[in-house]
């Protein structure tokens, strides 16, 4: 799988670069366009955290950064790469350098904790069989789970547990990159603050690059270096630009914009009206 | 007023629903051609990682034990039941011929040639087919399809594959199954219950039914067993949002699958039979 020179010359080292680049991004579902014109770049190190209203393309966004999804227009590219070019063995050689957590764990029903976590590493063929068991049970204790869990299936585990166990199979190939999609969704404030500072840990232990995808502004203000809020299109003039805030947790709290600050603040305002709730 | 007004107004006429008739015909048309498209891009990937990279043990063993040796029983119950339908329903106009004794030879070439592949497809499609769909839409559902791809493997070649395999692979024991169950069937209804002579109703079936028929029901069957595992793992992959897109793509593995077999039974039929016609000129008549 060579690759031709235009790619190898994106491929030179350099250090400013960033790790991912969305370069006036499109996505389009047949007449439906979800995301227009999203030009993001993020530097080698940063946790970026994607804030936005449920349905403004968050999500969408995140999968595109993996290559989940195909752009409509425009490029994504990882370390120079533009992943729209690559052929799919490149393409999966690339995914390795990511470790993506779903917003409900998505762990394989039929395998146990154990061989959910070590799928990607024999899938890739990381590590020899032997070492394979110790390598659960170190990445069971980084994400704070007894080592007994690993003979459990995911049907056994709390919400908790199983977004935990999700983190560790992310982890599992050491990636670069980890993209988080609402990894805090649906549990308790104490578990909240758990993912979060799991998140913060693995940052700071191996200067991880992150895409955190969030609703809850607590888990935001603790890990973001930086945050962006998406605005659903259909809420948009065509003139309007998609990302309606691209900052740090400071200036976000800062921020005058209406439509941030009513986000932010958790103030429904006048879209009770717009909802036909209104009294 | 206003709006008695407004609905007069805006009330098609002839000409408008016959053409918005059209159109949604046409979009049916293109939904449909769209759609086989689709299937027929995902069956030269499925083909193409069949080809490239073979697939693990771990991932076929429980996939041919799924498909294989789970579907046994019900194939050798419905053959048997079949095999014994087939001798009723003929034994009364037979016998005003006195030709009850050729009725091996009728249940035997209809049973390899059409019953028992058309039954053991079918059988497959509602038990396998349906459950491939649902499996594979819930993993689409949850997102586990998109962690495999996350993680560096093909969901074609880690999900589609193994039940590819095992669907062509294993239909055509499961047709031997359903051919052995039914002629047993037949025989102990005709010869047991109906008191037809051992002897001719032997001698019958071994004159008529030839190698070439078996030959042309197991063909038919390894085709079957293909159309099966890739309608339903593409079904699968393209399950609605839900409970009610996973119910669906169950229901629709089926469906398409049945409809499908039988299309294929009609063509290849023709086509086997003017294949044997070439070669060895017509076959032997039954009367």
């Amino acid at each position: 799988m060579s690759l031709d020179s235009s790619q190898l010359e994106d491929q030179s080292p350099g250090e400013d670069r960033p790790v991912i680049e969305l370069d006036w991004l499109h996505v389009s579902f047949g007449q439906h366009e979800v995301l227009r014109e999203i030009k993001i770049a993020i530097p080698r190190g940063q946790t970026l955290v994607v804030i936005g209203e449920s349905g403004c393309g968050k999500t969408v966004l995140l999968k595109s950064m993996i290559g989940l999804i195909k752009p409509t227009e425009g490029h994504v590219r990882f370390d120079g790469r533009d992943l729209a070019k690559l052929t799919d063995s490149e393409l999966t050689r690339v995914r390795q350098h990511f470790g993506f957590v779903f917003q409900n764990a998505a762990l394989f029903d039929s395998l146990t904790v154990g061989q959910n976590i070590a799928f990607p590493i024999r899938q890739n063929r990381l590590a020899p069989q032997d070492e394979i068991r110790d390598i659960v049970q170190t990445l069971l204790r980084e994400v704070g789970l007894p080592g007994d869990v690993a003979r459990k299936k995911p049907a056994e585990l709390s919400g908790g547990m199983r977004k935990r166990v999700g983190l560790a199979r992310a982890l599992a190939m050491e990636p670069e990159v980890v993209l988080y999609d609402e990894p805090t969704t649906g549990l308790d404030p104490i578990m909240t603050d758990v993912i979060a500072e799991l998140i913060l840990r693995t940052k700071a232990n191996d200067d991880m690059t992150g895409v955190v995808v969030t609703h809850d502004m607590h888990t935001a203000r603790k890990v973001a270096d930086r945050v962006i809020m998406l605005h659903p299109l259909s809420r948009l003039q065509e003139d309007e630009v998609q990302v309606i805030f691209d900052g740090t947790p400071k200036e976000l709290d800062a921020c005058k914009d209406k439509r941030v600050r009513q986000f932010v603040d958790g103030q429904a305002g006048e879209r009770l009206m717009e909802l036909g709730v209104g009294g | 007023m206003a709006s008695a007004n407004h609905s007069t107004s805006t009330r098609p006429t002839w000409l408008g629903v016959i053409s918005d008739r059209f159109v949604d015909l046409g979009d049916l048309v293109r939904h449909w051609l769209s759609g086989l498209g689709e299937l027929t891009l995902f069956s030269l990937r499925t083909l193409s990682w069949l080809l490239r990279r073979r697939p693990r043990k771990g991932t076929l063993i429980p996939n041919f034990y799924e498909i294989g040796v789970l579907s046994l029983p019900v194939v050798a119950l419905t053959g048997t039941f079949i095999g014994m339908v087939l001798a009723v329903q003929s034994y009364a106009q037979f016998r005003v011929l006195g030709l009850e004794t050729r009725l091996g030879a009728v249940i035997n070439m209809t049973l390899v040639r059409e019953l028992g592949p058309v039954l053991a497809a079918t059988m497959l499609a509602g038990r396998v087919g349906s459950k491939i769909a649902a499996e594979l839409g819930t993993m689409r559902v949850t997102e586990q399809i998109d962690a495999l791809e996350t993680m560096g493997a093909s969901p074609v070649h880690y999900l589609v594959v193994p039940r590819f395999l095992g669907c062509l692979i294993l239909i055509p024991s499961l047709t031997v199954m359903a051919d052995f169950m039914g002629i047993a069937g037949g025989f102990f209804y005709s010869v047991v219950i109906l008191g037809i002579d051992r002897g001719h109703y032997l001698s019958n079936a071994e004159a008529y039914v030839g190698m070439y028929d078996v030959f042309s029901g197991l063909v038919k069957s390894v085709l079957f067993g293909a159309a099966i595992a890739l309608i339903s793992c593409f079904r699968g992959f393209h399950c609605g949002p839900g409970a009610e897109g996973v119910g669906r793509a169950a229901t629709q593995a089926f469906v398409y699958s049945f409809v499908t077999i039988l299309i294929i039974d009609l063509f290849l039929g023709i086509l086997l039979d003017a294949i044997y016609a070439a070669i060895w000129g017509s076959g032997p008549a039954l009367l």
